[in-house]
């Protein structure tokens, strides 16, 4: 099979970018998308043109680094997969594919498909982690966590922060990503201690990055490679609000001496 | 940060005051479309009710000023967020637009802005009763006795307001506009609020769809039947004879009156 393909290039942050298109050479149907782009890519080195750049690292969707917008969804046609999992025989021969870049103003971008998403480690640099050691494996077993929340704990950890809800959000929000984040240690027993103080840094951080706010359009759970729900934002608002109600914490003067 | 300022300041926050502001104005749609209702018994029905408002003006005005207050609230709030919302996506793809998203989302500023100027229109057409707007002529001099005061006829304006079909279409098309907005809207409130699992969303969204269309039937229902002249044509046809006496002082009106009809 072949496929055209029309390719949003841009030389680096500070250039325009504009759309071009390519012809594939013979694909075998078996090929990843991302395989695709290196064949095609060999092809433009071979002529001395600037291969297209874009991102990947694991290739078996777990790592979030895969991004790339295909014919106006994330993370190309299917449901609950990324780029790296999405396989040419999605497509018909002789397609023309609009590829582009992630679009938002907190992920810009840096060459070709190649977006910044710092932002997002910003946002967990804020609050996205336990401040205490939790033990190794075997500790874990000795406090036990209600069945439920474990579930609930453990859907809301399969997020691979690949910001494909953001790319797809009318808004650029970033609720879905945050909220993942936000549940999936709130929920867990040595997440307890700093739940609170938690959400609030990690949604003042989202702000600060420039994200918009959610208007429930549901496009970031259509195109989540892990299938994250909106249930999940509904959390991180719920516990936004104790939050607020809260006040900040007490601050504990000096030490023990 | 006291709790205030961070909830005007912050994306969720101000998802709060959308909600809740939302959320109280729909109570009141629904408060007033039960009120509105009354239209289809006797003419005294609606008047009696008219009347008792009318004679309760700090009530009335309390209510006045605390629906002022969570308009201007939802509405700067909403354009505050919208403006926010497009300066985070500036740039749109080529290939498709916003995959997998609630057609009704996307429309809630434009359904909200017919909304705002519905109400802006309701209140000068009903509430200060110009005139100028209304296609039939002076609506204060239209009066009735009840118990024998002589009260405003309420009545008497809804049916004859509503033979004008452009006033008709109006309030029609500013209802179908709130449809859309409270389908999603109602649901989007509990959503905001965190009021939601997964075994509740579903409920929700079928209690948004159930209520947003119900409030539609009932508020279309009375213009459309009133046009059709199906409630209220005689009733409307000797009011406007009353407007018409009073014509012969004001000749301006009347010939305002006649072209529609
Ligand atoms: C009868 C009047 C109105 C009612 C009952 C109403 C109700 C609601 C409700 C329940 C919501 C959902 C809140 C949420 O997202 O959590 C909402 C959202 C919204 N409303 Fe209204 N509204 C009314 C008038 C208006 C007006 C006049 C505007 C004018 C601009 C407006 C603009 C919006 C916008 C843009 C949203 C989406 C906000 C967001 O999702 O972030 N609404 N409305
Ligand atoms: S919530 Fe889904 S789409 Fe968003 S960053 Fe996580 S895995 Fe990607
Ligand atoms: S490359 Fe790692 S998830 Fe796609």
């Amino acid at each position: 099979m072949k496929v055209k393909l029309k390719v949003w290039r841009q030389k680096n942050r500070n250039t325009a970018g504009e759309f071009r298109t390519y012809e594939s050479p013979a694909l075998n149907e078996n090929m990843s998308f991302l395989e695709m782009l290196d064949v095609v890519n060999e092809e433009l080195a071979n002529k001395g043109e600037d291969p297209i750049a874009f991102d990947h690292d694991c290739r078996e969707g777990i790592c979030g680094t895969c991004s790339l917008v295909i014919g106006g969804k994330p993370h190309g046609p299917h449901r609950g997969v990324a780029t790296c999992q999405t396989y040419m025989r999605s497509f018909r021969d002789g397609d023309t594919i609009v590829v582009e870049p992630f679009r938002a103003k907190a992920f810009p971008i840096i060459k070709d498909l190649v977006v910044d998403r710092k932002a997002f480690d910003r946002i967990q640099h804020a609050g996205g982690f336990i401040s205490v050691r939790t033990g190794a494996a075997p500790d874990a077993n000795s406090i036990p966590v209600p069945k439920e929340n474990a579930d609930l704990a453990m859907d809301a950890a399969q997020c691979i922060g690949c910001g494909a809800c953001v790319a797809a959000c009318k808004n650029a929000s970033a609720m879905l990503f945050v909220a993942a984040k936000v549940s999936h240690l709130g929920l867990l027993p040595q997440g307890q201690p700093e739940r609170f103080k938690r959400v609030k840094a990690m949604v003042t951080q989202m702000d600060a990055e420039g994200f918009g706010a959610c208007t429930v359009t549901g496009s970031c759970e259509a195109v989540c490679p892990k299938e994250i729900s909106l249930d999940f934002i509904a959390r991180m608002n719920r516990d936004y609000g104790v939050a607020l109600l809260k006040g900040e914490p007490k601050q504990i003067a000096g030490g023990v001496g | 940060m006291s709790i205030v300022s961070v909830i005007f300041k912050s994306s969720i926050g101000k998802k709060y005051v959308m909600a809740g502001t939302g959320a109280l104005l729909f109570l009141f749609v629904i408060g007033h479309l039960v009120g509105n209702l009354q239209v289809f018994g006797p003419p005294e029905l609606i008047n009696t009710y008219a009347h008792f408002l009318q004679s309760k003006p700090a009530m009335v005005w309390g209510a006045r000023i605390g629906l002022l207050v969570l308009v201007v609230l939802h509405v700067t709030t909403a354009v505050q967020l919208s403006i926010a919302n497009k300066a985070a996506r500036p740039v749109t793809y080529s290939g498709g637009e916003a995959y997998g998203s609630a057609w009704q989302s996307r429309y809630m500023l434009m359904s909200g802005i017919v909304i705002a100027a519905f109400i802006v229109y309701h209140l000068a057409h009903f509430t200060a009763r110009l005139p100028a707007i209304n296609g039939v002529g002076d609506f204060t001099k239209i009066k009735t006795v009840l118990h024998g005061e002589i009260v405003p006829d309420v009545y008497a304006m809804m049916v004859l307001g509503f033979q004008v079909w452009w006033v008709a279409l109006f309030y029609i098309v500013a209802q179908a506009l709130l449809f859309i907005h409270l389908g999603h809207g109602i649901a989007s409130a509990f959503q905001s609020f965190g009021l939601r699992d997964h075994v509740w969303w579903p409920r929700i969204q079928f209690l948004a769809k159930g209520a947003s269309i119900a409030i539609f039937i009932g508020y279309a229902l009375i213009p459309i039947s009133i046009y059709m002249r199906v409630v209220g044509s005689d009733y409307a046809g000797k009011a406007a004879a009353q407007l018409k006496d009073s014509a012969s002082v004001q000749p301006a009106v009347a010939t305002q009156g006649k072209e529609t009809h």
